[in-house]
C-alpha cells in the first residue's frame, strides 16, 4: 500500500539531506567567523576598547589652583587674594542658550559684545565644559542671580578667589595678572597641562618672572556620566595646590612713602642694601591700577594708559633707559686712578670749556671752576676735569671698568621687561653703529653723555657696589635667608684687607669679587662723594642730612635730551624755560650713612632738570625713610637668620 | 509496515513525553534564564518593568512551546495555509490599523500586548513552503508553473514589511522562505536569475528608501563617518564588547549599558550588554547554547520522516540561525544595523512568540517523527 509517490519521497529526502549538509557547513564557517570577531575585540583590541569605555565614563573638570600670594620683608601682603563672585554656564545643561542669555541681561551688567564672545566659546569648547559669563560681580548682582537661578539652567553661581593689590605703589615690579591669551599657550611650556578657563597669569613684573611656581598645582574633580551628560558619581577629587608664595626684600611702607613722593612725576626710585643686594623699594611713576587688569580691561582706562606721554606702564626703574650723566664720574674717576692714568692730586685748569679736536667741549658752569683736582672734581662735578681723564684714560678701559660694576647688561634675573642698556666702545661702535669712534665721543662718554644708556637700578648698583668698598653684590628681590651674612663678610673684608677671614664667616663659602685692583681708590671716590654732599660748593651741598644717622654721600648727575644750542648757552636760558620733551633728565645717586654704609640708591626724574634741584631732594628723604626703618629691618633678618 | 506506523499516530501520554528532546528543551531553557539576568541588568539590577515582563513572557511562550509540541504534526500540515493565511491578514491589519512608532507602522494593538505580525510570519512563510514543497512532486519542482506560488507567497508579506518600513525584518523573512526552497531543491539557477533581477532592480529599491535607511548602510560601510549620529551605535557597541574583555567587567558592572551609551540595549544589543559584563567567555557560552540549539533542530529534522518536517525543521533552523548571526554580527560591527532580534535573549513578546511557536512545531515533528502527514 505505498504510495506510487514514496520512491519519489525518499529521492526528496536525499536531496534535502544533502542541501542541509551543505548549509551546515556553511553555518559553521560562519559561526568561526562570528568567534573571531569576538576573539579580535575582546581579546586583541581589549585594552583599546577599555580605553575608549573610559573615556566615554568619565569626565574631568579642573580647577583653578588658589595663586601664591607675594609678600613684603616684613610679611605684609602686596600682592593678595580675594573672594570674588562669578558665573559660569556650563552649555550642555541649559536648553536655550539664547533665551538664557536675553534673561541674564536683565539680571547682569553683559554688553552684546560680551555676548558676542560667548557664543564663540560655546561653539568651541565642549559642552560640559563651563565657561565664564562674568568673572567679577557685585554683591548684589550675585544675590540677585541667586534669587532667579531657578530661572536660568545651566548657570552655576561661583565664589571663587582672584589676584588683588592693596595698593598700586609697587605695581611695576609686582605686574600684574591677566586671563591667558592664545599666545601665551604657545609659548609659555607650564601652562600646557595647566590651562583652566577663566585662570589668570603673570603678565609682567614678579608676576610674571615666578608664574611658574606662584601659579600652583591644577586640581580636578573625575565624575562618572551617563550618555546624557548627568554626573552619576564622584569618582576622584584633587583639590589642587594653592600656588607657592614668595616673600620679597621689599618694604611695603618705603614703596608706599616713595610713591607718595614721586606723584605727578615721571620718576624711577631703587633702593638697595650695599651688602646683599637686597632691594628694598623700587618705585616707578607715574604708576597704573593693577587690579584693573585682573577682570578684563577697561578699554578707555587702557586707552589713557598708552597716550599717556609719562609712560605709566614702563617699569623706568628696569626698562628705561637714560644716559646716566655726571653719576657716570665715579666710575670714570675709578678707572682713571686703576688704570693709573692719573694720581688723585693732578690738577686741571677749567676754564669754563674747553677746545678739542676742533670741537668746543663745555663745562656746565660757565665761568668755569679754576684748578680742579679728583676730589674736587667730583664734589663740583666739573665736566672740563672729566673731559681731560676721558682723553687720557679712553673709551675702552672705561667701557671696561663700567661693565664691571653692572652697567650695559641686566641685572635682575627673569624680568622680561628689563633692559640693558648700553656702554659704549670703539668694538662696540664698530658692530652696532658701524662706525669708527671719533675721539670727541670719549669725552661725551666722560661725562655719561653720547651713547651712554643705563637704568636707575643699575646706578643704583654701581653706587651700592662703590659704597661697599668695591665687592661684587647680585640684587635680588626674591627673599633669600643664602648670603644673608655677606654684610659681616664684607666689612671684615674692608677692616682687615689682608687678613684671611676667620673660619665662622667662611661657612657660607661664596667667592667675594672685589672689582678694584687697589681698595684705596675706592675709598677716594667714596670721600669725594662725601664732599659732593656734605661740604660747601657741593653738587648736592644744600640737600644734606647734618645728623650723622642719615648723612649720605651721592653724585648728581643731569643728562641731556637735546644740545643747548649756543645762542641757549649765550642767553643762559634755564632748564624751567624748556619745554617739558626737552628738559633734562635729573639723577641722584647716593649712599647712606656715610660712616658706616647701609644702603644706596638712585633717583631719577625725567625732564626734572638738575640732579640737584630735583632729584636730590627726593633721594634725602627716601634715605631718612628707609633708615629708620633699618632697625626693625635688621631685628626681622636676624630672626630670620637664627633659623637658617 | 504502513500500519505499524500509523499505530504510531496513536502514542500513549507516557510516550509523548518520553520522546520531546530534553537537550533542546534544557537548552532553551537555559537561555531563557541567562536572558533574564540579563534583562535584569539591563534595568540597572532592579526588578523593574522589562525584567518582569520578560520573565512573565518566557514562561508563558516557553509553556506554549512545550504545549505545543503534543499537538500532531498533521495538524501543522493541514493547517499550514490556513496559518500563512491568517498571519497575512494579521500583515495587512498592520497597514490599515497598525501602531506607529518611531516612524514605523509594525504593531496591531491586541489589548493584552501590541503583536508584531511580521514576526509570526517569519515562521508563516516557512510553514507555508514546507508544506508547498512536500507536496511538490520532484519532476514539477523545477518547473516555471510551479514557482509561481512560492515567489508571490514569498514576495507578498516581504513588500507588506519593508513598506512598514522593516527593512530588517523583511530580509530576515525572504531568508527563512528561500532556504526552505533551495532546501526542498529548486535549482540555484532560479536563485542566481532572482538575485540578478535583484540587482537590477535595486537602484529603484535604494529610491523607496528612506534617509535613516540609507544612512545606516552608509554608516554601516564606514561607521567613523558620522560618530555622533548613525554610526553611534555600531562604535558603542563595539567599545562594550570590546572593553568587557576575557572575562568581562562583572554582572551589573557592564559601564557602557549602565551609563546608556549603549542605545537599545533590551533589544537588540542585549548580546553586547551580555558581552560587557562576562566577556569573551560570556560570548562564547550565548554562542554555544545556540549552537546546541541549532544543532538539535537540525537533528530532529534528520530523524523525521515526512519531507514536511524535514523542511520545516531545516528551515526553520537555519532561519533560527541566521537570526542568531545577523544579530550578532550586527552588534560585532559586520553587518549594518537592520533592527533584527536576538531569539529568546532580546525583550520582545512577538519575536519570542514566533520562535516558541517554531520551536514548537520543530518538537511535535519529534514526538510524531514516524507519522506521515498525509
Amino acid at each position: 500500500m505505498l504510495s506510487p509517490s514514496s520512491g519519489n519521497t525518499v529521492i526528496k529526502s536525499k536531496l534535502i539531506g544533502r542541501r542541509m549538509f551543505l548549509l551546515t557547513a556553511a553555518k559553521a564557517i560562519v559561526t568561526f567567523g562570528i568567534i573571531g570577531r569576538l576573539v579580535s575585540l575582546q581579546i586583541n583590541e581589549r585594552s583599546k576598547y577599555k580605553t575608549l569605555s573610559d573615556k566615554n565614563r568619565f569626565r574631568e573638570w579642573k580647577l583653578a589652583p588658589e595663586r601664591g600670594v607675594i609678600r613684603d620683608f616684613f610679611d605684609k601682603e602686596i600682592a593678595s587674594n580675594q573672594q570674588v563672585y562669578q558665573v559660569h554656564l556650563i552649555p550642555e545643561n541649559s536648553k536655550d542658550i539664547e533665551k538664557l542669555f536675553v534673561r541674564l541681561k536683565t539680571i547682569l551688567n553683559i554688553t552684546e559684545k560680551k555676548l558676542f564672545y560667548l557664543r564663540r566659546v560655546i561653539a568651541k569648547q565642549k559642552p560640559w565644559e563651563p565657561i565664564i559669563v562674568s568673572d567679577n560681580i557685585t554683591w548684589s548682582e550675585f544675590s540677585r542671580l541667586n534669587l532667579f537661578l531657578h530661572e536660568l539652567e545651566g548657570v552655576k553661581p561661583i565664589v571663587s578667589v582672584a589676584r588683588m593689590y592693596p595698593d598700586n605703589s609697587s605695581a611695576h615690579i609686582l605686574g600684574y595678572v591677566s586671563q591667558v591669551s592664545s599666545k601665551d599657550l604657545q609659548t609659555k611650556k607650564y601652562l600646557k597641562d595647566l590651562h583652566v578657563p577663566g585662570m589668570s597669569i603673570g603678565k609682567t613684573g614678579l608676576e610674571r618672572k615666578l608664574d611658574e611656581e606662584i601659579i600652583g598645582k591644577i586640581g580636578f574633580q573625575r565624575y562618572e556620566v551617563n550618555a546624557y551628560g548627568k554626573r552619576i558619581k564622584q569618582i576622584l577629587i584633587n583639590e589642587g595646590q594653592a600656588g607657592k608664595s614668595f616673600k620679597t626684600t621689599l618694604d611695603f611702607e618705603v614703596q608706599k612713602f616713595t610713591s607718595e613722593l614721586l606723584k605727578d612725576k615721571a620718576a624711577a626710585v631703587c633702593v638697595m642694601d650695599v651688602y646683599n643686594g637686597d632691594i628694598v623699594s623700587l618705585v616707578s611713576s607715574p604708576t597704573f591700577e593693577p587690579n584693573e587688569f585682573v577682570h578684563g580691561l577697561d578699554k578707555t582706562y587702557w586707552n589713557s594708559l598708552i597716550k599717556n606721554e609719562m609712560k605709566p606702564l614702563t617699569n623706568k626703574t628696569i626698562a628705561g633707559l637714560y644716559p646716566p650723566g655726571s653719576t657716570i664720574k665715579t666710575l670714570v674717576a675709578l678707572s682713571a686712578l686703576e688704570n693709573g692714568v692719573i694720581k688723585p692730586l693732578d690738577t686741571f685748569k677749567c676754564e669754563g670749556k674747553i677746545e678739542l679736536y676742533g670741537e668746543k667741549f663745555h663745562c656746565w658752569e660757565k665761568d668755569g671752576h679754576g684748578f680742579v683736582n679728583l676730589r674736587k672734581g667730583i664734589q663740583r662735578s666739573c665736566d672740563v676735569y672729566f673731559y681731560e681723564v676721558a682723553r687720557k684714560l679712553g673709551v675702552d678701559r672705561l667701557s671696561e671698568t663700567a661693565k664691571k660694576f653692572g652697567l650695559g647688561k641686566k641685572v635682575l634675573n627673569g624680568f622680561i621687561e628689563e633692559r640693558a642698556g648700553v656702554v659704549p666702545n670703539t668694538k662696540w661702535k664698530k658692530k652696532f653703529i658701524g662706525q669708527n669712534w671719533y675721539l670727541g665721543e670719549t669725552l661725551h662718554s666722560g661725562i655719561g653723555q653720547g651713547y651712554f644708556q643705563s637704568t636707575p637700578l643699575q646706578l643704583c648698583l654701581m653706587t651700592a657696589q662703590i659704597a661697599n668698598g668695591g665687592f661684587e653684590i647680585k640684587p635680588r628681590i626674591i627673599f633669600d635667608k643664602k648670603n644673608n651674612n655677606l654684610r659681616e663678610y664684607i666689612k671684615y673684608k674692608n677692616e682687615n684687607p689682608n687678613d684671611p677671614l676667620p673660619t665662622d664667616l667662611l661657612v657660607s663659602n661664596f667667592e667675594l669679587k672685589p672689582l678694584f685692583k687697589n681698595q684705596e681708590h675706592i675709598n677716594l671716590i667714596k670721600d669725594a662723594m662725601f664732599s659732593s654732599s656734605n661740604e660747601p660748593g657741593g653738587t648736592s651741598y644744600r640737600h644734606r642730612w647734618e645728623d650723622k644717622k642719615f648723612t649720605f654721600a651721592g653724585k648728581t648727575g643731569s643728562s641731556q635730551i637735546k644740545r643747548f644750542t649756543e645762542a641757549q648757552r649765550e642767553a643762559e636760558v634755564k632748564q624751567e624755560s624748556l619745554p617739558y620733551k626737552d628738559r633734562d633728565h635729573a639723577l641722584f645717586v647716593a649712599y647712606a650713612p656715610y660712616n658706616d654704609p647701609k644702603y644706596a640708591i638712585s633717583v631719577l626724574v625725567e625732564h626734572g632738570g638738575s640732579g640737584g634741584k630735583t632729584a636730590a631732594p627726593i633721594a634725602k628723604k627716601v634715605i631718612k625713610k628707609v633708615l629708620e626703618r633699618h632697625e626693625l629691618r635688621k631685628r626681622i633678618d636676624s630672626l630670620l637668620g637664627e633659623q637658617v | 509496515m504502513f500500519r505499524a506506523r500509523s499505530i504510531q499516530s496513536s502514542l500513549s501520554i507516557k510516550d509523548k513525553i518520553l520522546s520531546i528532546d530534553y537537550i533542546l528543551v534544557i537548552s532553551i531553557f537555559i537561555l531563557g534564564l541567562t536572558s533574564i539576568l540579563a534583562m535584569y541588568s539591563t534595568d540597572g539590577g532592579e526588578l523593574k518593568y522589562h525584567t518582569k515582563s520578560h520573565i512573565l513572557r518566557f514562561f508563558v511562550f516557553f509553556s506554549m512551546f512545550l504545549t505545543l509540541s503534543f499537538i500532531q504534526i498533521r495538524f501543522w500540515h493541514s493547517q499550514s495555509y490556513f496559518i500563512y493565511i491568517l498571519f497575512f491578514i494579521l500583515l495587512l491589519g498592520v497597514k490599515y490599523f497598525g501602531l506607529t512608532s518611531s516612524g514605523s507602522k509594525r504593531w496591531l494593538d491586541l489589548y493584552f500586548m501590541n503583536l508584531q505580525p511580521s514576526e509570526l510570519m517569519k515562521i508563516g512563510l516557512i510553514l507555508f513552503l514546507a508544506k508547498y514543497y512536500h507536496r511538490t512532486s520532484i519532476e514539477n519542482l523545477n518547473r516555471v508553473r510551479y514557482l509561481f506560488l512560492p515567489v508571490v507567497v514569498l514576495i507578498a508579506p516581504i513588500i507588506l514589511v519593508a513598506t512598514q518600513p522593516d527593512l530588517g525584518t523583511a530580509l530576515l523573512i525572504a531568508a527563512g522562505g528561500l532556504t526552505v526552497a533551495w532546501l526542498a531543491g529548486v535549482r540555484v539557477k532560479f536563485f542566481a536569475i532572482s538575485g540578478l533581477a535583484f540587482l537590477a532592480l535595486l537602484p529603484i529599491a535604494i529610491s523607496f528608501l528612506k534617509p535613516y535607511q540609507k544612512s545606516r548602510i552608509l554608516t554601516f560601510l564606514n561607521p567613523e563617518r558620522d560618530p555622533l549620529g548613525a554610526g553611534y551605535q555600531i562604535i558603542q557597541s563595539k567599545i562594550a564588547i570590546g572593553s568587557g574583555g576575557l572575562f568581562g567587567k562583572g554582572f551589573l558592572q557592564g559601564s557602557q549599558s549602565y551609563l546608556d551609551y549603549l542605545p537599545e540595549k533590551h533589544t537588540d544589543f542585549i548580546f553586547t550588554l551580555f558581552s560587557e559584563e562576562f566577556g569573551f567567555f560570556g560570548s562564547l557560552f550565548i554562542l554555544f547554547l545556540y549552537a546546541i540549539i541549532v544543532w538539535r533542530i537540525i537533528k530532529i529534522g534528520n530523524i523525521t520522516r515526512s519531507n514536511f518536517g524535514k523542511l520545516f525543521c531545516y528551515g526553520f533552523g537555519t532561519a533560527f540561525f541566521i537570526y542568531v548571526v545577523v544579530n550578532m554580527m550586527m552588534v560585532l560591527g559586520l553587518l549594518p544595523i537592520v533592527g533584527s532580534p536576538l531569539p529568546i535573549m532580546s525583550y520582545g513578546g512577538s519575536s519570542m512568540m514566533a520562535i516558541m511557536l517554531g520551536l514548537g512545531i520543530v518538537m511535535s515533528c519529534k514526538v510524531y517523527k514516524d507519522t506521515p502527514v498525509n
